[in-house]
C-alpha cells in the first residue's frame, strides 16, 4: 500500500475500499455510490485503475495498491494535484482523489493525451460540481508541466540537439 | 424600444482592474483527499446505525415488533416512531415530518425504525428481524391522482392533498392579453430530478450528558439542523452543537434536518456511545429533496413590436409526501416570473400537491427552472409568430436598473442587457442565427436568481449574517462565520473580502465556519446568499478592525488616522512615506493596549428589498438578482432523434467577481447541471411508488464524455449594495440553458420540445407529430400559428385532472 507492506486480517466479504478506509485508515479514497457508478473510490492495483468499492480485498492479496495518499512520493500524481488546484479542476473535492488516480493511470498509458482521450480516461469518474471542462484543462496542464519538467531534466543525448 | 439603449448600459460598469483568482483556502486538502468529510470522522467506540424502510407507498402501521432484532449479536439499540413522535419541518408552516414513521408511512423507503450496532453488518442483519405489520392504503403517485382523490388524504390536515395554493394577480392580465397581437400558450412538463451530490448524506452524534449533544453532519445549513433537532427532541437549540463536516456538494439537497441527524442523536443517548449513520447511494436517492415534477401551463401575450403584454402561468408541483421547502418552491415559481423582463401584468396560480413519493427540496435554481423554461420557450414562439429575432424580443423587454417589478421585487443592478450582448457576439448570433444548415440550430434564453433571499425562513428582526473577526498579537486573523463551505468557495470569498480591506493576502485569514458552538448566527449556505450577506458582514468587521489598527498606528507614528493606508501587509501614513509599520506590529500595538482584537459585522436585508404585503409575498424578494444569458448550438439527427450540444456560451452578471476562478467554476457547473437535467435526468417510479433508478448509473448523472465546451463570460454590473459590488454566481445560470437548448432544437429542425428530458424518443415523436399535421388537410390548413389561441374557458386544474382519470 503506497510502498509500505501491511498484514491485515479481513472477512471474505470485505471490500478493498473498506480495507483501505477502515482497516488502514486511508480516507483519501472516497465512497460515493457502493455500486461502481461514480469512480470516487478509484485506486491503482498493480498499475491498473480499479473501483475499490466492488473489489473484494482478498482478491488483491499481495497486490501493489496506490491511493491518492501516495501523492507525497509520486511525482506524476503530485503534478496532477497541483494542476487541479491551479485550474480549479474541483469544487467540493469529493470526486477529486479518484479522478487524480484515474488521470495518473491515463498518463501512464498515454503521456500526452488529446482532450478526447482525457475525457475517455476519466469517463468512469463522475463529478457533480464542475462541467468537466476544468478537469480536462487541469489534466492538460499537468501534461504540459510534465513535458516541461522532462525537457529540463532530460540528459542531452548525442551532444548538440537542435 | 426607447428604453433599451438607456437601460443596457446603466448600472453596468466594467471594473478597471479585474480581480485576481485565488485558489480556495482548502484547495490542497480537498484535492489531495485530506479534507475530513463526515464519513472520514472516526470517534472512539463509534457505533454504526441503519434504517429499516417502508416497502409501501401508503400504509397504516399496525404493529412494530423489534424484540428479535435486539438479540442479534452486536445490536445495541433499536428505535421506532414511538421514540421520536414530535413533528418538525424546515418551514414554520410545514411541521409535518417525524424522524421515524408514526402510525403510517407515506412513501416507499420512508424510515420506520433505526438500529445501532457495533458493525454495519450486524445492523443490517438485525433489520430483517424487525417485524412490521402494515395495512396498505391507496397511494397517490402523481399530482393528478392526488388532486382527484376524494378521501384518504396523505395528511389528515391537508384535505384534497394540496399542501398550499396561491393565486396572484398583478396589474391587469386580461387587459394585457386583449392588447396583445399574439398570444402563445402551451403546457410544459418537467420530471423529478435530484441533486446527486457526490458525497452521500450522513451524521455522527455524540451525547455529551446534561441533555446536550454534538452532531456532525453533512449540511449546508447547520442552524436549520439545530432547529430541527430542537423541535424533534424538545430541548433548546443551544443544547445541540451542530458541526458541518466538509461538505461534498449540496446543491440544495443538504438544507434541512434529516431523520439520520435525529436518529443518530437519539441512538447516541440511548447507547451512551457515539453513533454514525451514513446513507447508501440508494438511500440518498430515496431521501431526495430535489426538484418536484412540474406541470406548467403558460400563456404569453406580446404586442407586434415584441413587447410582453401579459403572462398567465399555472404551475402544479408534485412535491412528495411532506412539505419540506414546498411552499417556498411554489412561490418562487410565480415570483420570479418578474425581475428579469419588464412585465406589467402577471397572473399566477400555483398548486403544491402532496403525493406518496419522497419529499422534494430546494434544488439549485429553487422553483425557477420549469417556469423559466416555459417562459423563454414561449418568447421564442412569439418571436417566430411575429417574425422577430428572439434576441431582439428579449432586448425589447428589458427592465431598468433600480426599479420595482409589478410583483414588488426590487431590482438594483441589472447586467442582463450586457449578458445578452456578450453571448450574441460570442455565438455569432447576428450572422449565424437562421442561416445554419438543416439539423443545426442556435437558441438563446435568459434566467435570473435571487442573490440571497431577503426574508428568513423563521421571521425575526435578527441579522441574517454575523461575522466575528479576531486578530491576535502576531496579526494573524481568524474569521468566524456560520455560513457553510460546501465546495462553492464561501470561506475563500470571505477571506478575500477581509484581506482586501486590510491589504493582506487571502491566505492570511483563517476561516472557521459552520460550527454552531463557535460561530455567530448565520442562516447558512442556501438561496445564494453568502457572498452578498455574509460578505457584507465580513466587510463591516474588516473595516472596523482597520479603523482600530489605523488609530493605533496613527498615534504611534504621529499621523492623522485617515491617512493610514493598508497595502501589502504594511501600514503607511500617506504623507510620511519613510515611516511605516507591518500589519503584525500594528496588531501587537493595538492588542497590547486593549487585549485580543475582536470586531463583528452584521447584515440585515434592507426593508425595501423585502417585498410586498400580499399572501406569499415573502418568497421571491432577493436583496439583489443575478442575471444570465446563454446561447446553445445543437446538432439534431432527424433520423435518430439524437441531440448533440456542440457548444454553450454563458454570460452571467455576478455583480463583481471577487474570485473570478471560483465564479467561472460556479457558472460552468450551473450550466452543466441545467443541461444534464434537460438532456438526461429523470427519477422514475413504479406504479407502486418504488424508485426504479436509484443509482448514479441508472439515473444517469452524465460523465466527462457527455459535456460540451462551455464558454463562460463574467459580466460585472457592480451592485450598489453587494460587497465590492458582488452578487451571486451559483444559481442564476442553471435555468437559462434548458430553454436555450429547446429553442436551438426548434431552430435546427422546427419542433418545440415541451417535455423534459429531451430524449431521442421525444424528438422523434415531435418530428412525427409535425409531419402528421402537415400531411393531414386540417393540419395543413391551420396556420403555423396553431399555438395562437385564446384559452378555452376557466376550467380549474382539479377538474382537468379529474376528467382525465379513468372511472373505477
Amino acid at each position: 500500500m503506497n510502498g509500505a507492506v501491511h498484514e491485515v486480517l479481513v472477512p471474505s466479504h470485505r471490500t478493498l475500499l473498506d480495507l483501505i478506509r477502515d482497516d488502514l485508515g486511508l480516507t483519501g479514497t472516497k465512497r460515493g455510490c457502493d455500486d461502481a457508478s461514480c469512480g470516487a473510490c478509484t485506486v491503482l492495483c498493480d498499475g491498473e485503475a480499479r473501483l475499490s468499492c466492488i473489489s473484494l480485498a482478498l482478491c488483491h492479496d499481495g497486490a501493489e495498491i496506490r491511493t491518492v495518499e501516495s501523492l507525497t512520493s509520486d511525482a506524476r500524481l503530485k503534478r496532477l494535484g497541483e494542476a487541479f488546484i491551479a485550474c480549479g479542476g474541483f469544487q467540493c473535492g469529493y470526486c477529486t482523489p479518484g479522478i487524480l488516480v484515474a488521470a495518473r493511470k491515463l498518463l501512464d498509458a498515454c503521456p500526452e493525451p488529446s482532450d478526447d482521450e482525457i475525457r475517455r480516461g476519466i469517463s468512469n469518474n463522475l463529478c457533480r460540481c464542475t462541467g468537466y471542462g476544468s478537469i480536462v484543462e487541469s489534466v492538460r496542464r499537468a501534461v504540459r508541466a510534465e513535458v516541461e519538467c522532462s525537457a529540463a531534466t532530460a540528459p542531452r543525448a548525442g551532444g548538440r540537439g537542435s | 424600444m426607447q428604453r433599451r439603449d438607456s437601460a443596457s448600459r446603466r448600472g453596468t460598469r466594467l471594473l478597471t482592474g479585474p480581480s485576481e483568482s485565488a485558489p480556495l483556502l482548502d484547495a490542497a486538502e480537498r484535492v489531495e483527499g485530506r479534507k475530513e468529510f463526515l464519513e472520514d470522522l472516526r470517534l472512539p467506540g463509534m457505533l454504526c446505525a441503519r434504517f429499516l424502510r417502508s416497502p409501501h407507498a401508503h400504509a397504516k402501521i399496525i404493529r412494530v415488533d423489534a424484540a428479535r432484532a435486539l438479540l442479534v449479536p452486536g445490536v445495541q439499540a433499536v428505535i421506532t416512531g414511538r421514540d421520536a413522535p414530535r413533528t418538525y419541518g424546515v418551514l414554520p408552516i410545514g411541521h409535518d415530518e417525524t424522524a421515524l414513521a408514526v402510525d403510517k408511512v407515506r412513501y416507499v423507503g420512508q424510515e420506520v425504525a433505526a438500529i445501532a450496532a457495533t458493525s454495519e453488518d450486524s445492523a443490517e442483519e438485525a433489520l430483517d428481524q424487525i417485524l412490521v405489520e402494515y395495512e396498505v392504503l391507496p397511494a397517490c403517485l402523481t399530482a393528478a391522482t392526488a388532486m382527484a382523490a376524494r378521501d384518504s388524504w396523505i395528511h389528515e390536515n391537508r384535505p384534497g392533498n394540496i399542501e398550499k395554493e396561491y393565486h396572484h394577480v398583478f396589474g391587469d392580465p386580461e387587459a394585457g392579453f386583449r392588447a396583445a397581437d399574439v398570444v402563445v400558450e402551451d403546457t410544459f412538463r418537467h420530471p423529478r430530478v435530484t441533486q446527486a451530490a457526490l458525497e452521500p448524506h450522513g451524521a455522527v452524534a455524540r451525547y455529551e450528558g446534561g441533555d446536550r449533544w454534538t452532531v456532525w453532519t453533512s449540511t449546508q445549513t447547520p442552524r436549520h439542523v439545530q432547529r430541527g433537532l430542537s423541535l424533534a427532541l424538545d430541548y433548546p437549540e443551544s443544547n445541540f452543537r451542530v458541526i458541518p463536516c466538509a461538505v461534498g456538494g449540496g446543491f440544495g439537497g443538504k438544507s434541512e434536518t434529516f431523520p439520520h441527524d435525529i436518529c443518530a442523536a437519539i441512538l447516541a443517548r440511548r447507547t451512551g456511545r457515539s453513533v454514525r449513520m451514513r446513507l447508501t447511494r440508494e438511500e440518498v436517492f430515496i431521501l431526495h429533496r430535489g426538484r418536484p415534477e412540474n406541470q406548467v401551463r403558460m400563456r404569453l401575450g406580446l404586442r407586434r413590436d415584441g413587447k410582453i403584454m401579459a403572462v398567465d402561468c399555472e404551475t402544479i408541483q408534485d412535491g412528495g409526501a411532506f412539505c419540506g421547502y414546498g411552499v417556498a418552491t411554489i412561490l418562487y415559481s410565480g415570483a420570479l416570473l418578474g425581475a428579469i423582463y419588464d412585465v406589467d401584468n402577471i397572473r399566477y396560480d400555483g398548486y403544491r400537491v402532496l403525493t406518496n413519493k419522497p419529499a422534494c427540496g430546494p434544488m439549485r435554481g429553487h422553483g425557477t427552472i420549469a417556469a423559466r423554461h416555459a417562459f423563454e420557450s414561449l418568447l421564442d414562439r412569439a418571436a417566430v409568430e411575429l417574425g422577430l429575432d428572439p434576441l431582439d424580443v428579449r432586448q425589447r423587454n428589458l427592465l431598468r436598473p433600480n426599479s420595482r417589478t409589478v410583483n414588488e421585487l426590487r431590482v438594483t443592478s441589472y447586467g442582463y442587457p450586457e449578458c445578452l450582448e456578450r453571448v450574441a457576439a460570442a455565438s455569432g448570433w447576428r450572422d449565424r442565427k437562421g442561416r445554419l444548415p438543416r439539423g443545426r440550430g442556435l437558441g438563446v434564453a435568459g434566467s435570473h436568481y435571487v442573490s440571497g433571499a431577503a426574508n428568513s425562513i423563521v421571521r425575526g428582526d435578527f441579522p441574517h449574517s454575523t461575522v466575528v473577526l479576531q486578530a491576535d498579537r502576531e496579526g494573524s486573523l481568524t474569521l468566524y462565520t456560520g455560513a457553510t463551505e460546501i465546495g462553492q468557495g464561501s470561506d475563500t470569498v470571505l477571506a478575500i473580502i477581509v484581506a482586501r480591506v486590510l491589504g493582506l493576502a487571502p491566505a492570511a485569514v483563517r476561516v472557521v465556519s459552520g460550527d454552531t458552538a463557535l460561530t455567530p448566527l448565520d442562516l447558512g449556505s442556501y438561496s445564494s446568499r453568502v457572498t452578498f450577506m455574509t460578505g457584507n458582514a465580513a466587510l463591516e468587521a474588516a473595516r472596523k478592525l482597520r479603523d482600530r489598527l489605523a488609530e493605533a498606528t496613527a498615534k504611534k507614528l504621529g499621523a492623522p488616522v485617515a491617512d493610514v493606508t493598508f497595502v501589502d501587509g504594511m501600514l503607511r501614513p500617506r504623507e510620511k512615506s519613510n515611516s511605516e509599520m507591518t500589519f503584525a506590529d500594528a496588531a501587537r500595538l493595538a492588542a497590547d493596549a486593549e487585549g485580543t482584537l475582536v470586531e463583528k459585522g452584521a447584515y440585515w436585508p434592507p426593508r425595501e428589498a423585502q417585498g410586498g404585503r400580499f399572501p406569499g409575498a415573502g418568497v421571491g424578494p432577493g436583496v439583489a438578482y443575478s442575471y444570465s444569458a446563454q446561447a446553445v448550438e445543437v446538432d439534431v439527427n432527424e433520423e435518430t432523434g439524437e441531440v448533440k450540444v456542440l457548444k454553450v456560451w454563458a454570460a452571467h452578471d455576478c455583480g463583481r467577481a471577487l474570485n473570478p476562478g471560483a465564479v467561472r467554476g460556479q457558472i460552468e457547473g450551473s450550466v452543466w447541471m441545467g443541461l444534464a437535467q434537460a438532456l438526461f435526468e429523470e427519477l422514475q417510479y413504479s406504479p407502486q411508488g418504488l424508485l426504479f433508478n436509484g443509482s448514479l448509473l441508472e439515473y444517469k448523472v452524465p460523465g466527462a464524455m457527455d459535456s460540451p465546451p462551455i464558454d463562460v463570460f463574467i459580466v460585472e454590473s457592480c451592485d450598489p449594495e453587494g460587497p465590492f459590488g458582488a452578487k451571486e454566481a451559483g444559481e442564476g445560470s442553471v435555468a437559462a440553458v434548458l430553454p436555450a437548448l429547446t429553442n436551438a432544437i426548434h431552430d435546427a429542425v422546427g419542433v418545440w420540445i415541451t417535455e423534459l428530458p429531451v430524449t431521442p424518443q421525444r424528438v422523434l415523436a415531435a418530428l412525427e407529430r409535425r409531419a402528421a399535421s402537415k400531411r393531414s388537410p386540417l393540419g395543413a390548413a391551420r396556420p403555423a400559428a396553431a399555438l395562437i389561441h385564446a384559452r378555452t374557458g376557466g376550467t380549474s386544474p382539479r377538474d382537468d385532472h379529474a376528467a382525465a382519470l379513468p372511472t373505477p
